[in-house]
């Protein structure tokens, strides 16, 4: 369905993930953080950033390959999305929700 | 069209009824003790409370010694489809069990130790049976150091009083 974040229109799936994450940008990732009631940084943008990278790669992620990643271990990533960090930080970075059990 | 407001307000004041998960696993079989993991881990990736209650034979999954060197049954387990004789001879155990934690190596399942370590920089919480660690004399410095401590059956159960709590017996 088509709706408007942060002054824009962009296609999201039922559960809120943006269905294409070339409409991504760092407003629209501020707005659903904010429903989220998480206030992003500039080291929420670095895990984003790596988020989308993989992404882009075709990478299954999961919570193991990102505290394998060297870029941000579990504890803190669970700290910076707090109450399911993988979810929440992909919904955030404008990618489809993680397949993953681990 | 519709703003991102609306439904995402509905789906937060929507309660969730699902807070907290206790989970008890007593064998030490790979099945058994992955089960308990990534029931308990899955847990907390959805945002859940979450604790691992180890008693009788689930404490070799707390023993660094023993962690990564767990078995699956080849006798008495029949979804493996190996007859009980064949299934007895020496060997069959370790090498059904090697098989098998190879293929959870193609899946990106993490070994015992490092799932543990997974699950505890989650915040989720381990616990050993007092009873269980009597029964087979181990003291707490034969568990790995980063437990959250050993509990009686009363200890355990006061933990899930909170509203929204739900026990598992694996």
């Amino acid at each position: 369905m088509e709706t408007i974040i942060a002054n824009r229109p962009v296609e999201l799936n039922e559960q809120g993930y943006l269905l294409n994450m070339d409409q991504w940008d760092k407003e629209i990732a501020r707005s659903i953080a904010a429903e989220e009631d998480i206030e992003l940084t500039d080291r929420h943008f670095e895990i984003l950033d790596y988020l989308r990278t993989e992404q882009e790669k075709g990478t299954a992620l999961s919570i193991r390959r990102v505290g394998k990643s060297g870029v941000v271990d579990i504890k803190e990533f669970y700290q910076l999305f707090p109450n399911g960090p993988l979810k929440k930080a992909s919904r955030i970075a404008g990618i489809p929700k993680p397949a993953s059990c681990i | 069209m519709e703003t991102l407001e609306a439904p995402v307000k509905d789906k937060k004041e929507k309660k969730r009824a699902l807070k907290k998960l206790m989970i008890i696993n007593s064998k030490a079989t790979v099945d058994s003790v992955y089960a308990a993991l990534i029931l308990a881990n899955g847990a907390r990736m959805e945002g859940l409370e979450s604790e691992i209650f180890c008693t009788f034979f689930g404490l070799e999954m707390l023993q660094p010694k023993k962690m990564d060197h767990l078995h699956v049954a080849t006798v008495g387990n029949p979804g493996l489809h190996i007859p009980t004789m064949i299934g007895g001879l020496p060997g069959m155990e370790t090498l059904a069990s090697t098989m098998m934690k190879r293929e959870m190596d193609k899946l990106d399942i993490p070994p015992v130790s490092e799932f543990l370590e997974i699950y505890k920089a989650s915040g989720g919480k381990l616990f050993a049976c007092k009873l269980a660690m009597d029964m087979f004399h181990l003291k707490e410095e034969d568990l790995w150091e980063e437990i959250d401590g050993v509990l009686t059956v009363g200890d355990f159960y006061e933990r899930g009083q909170k509203e929204g709590t739900q026990i598992l017996f694996i």
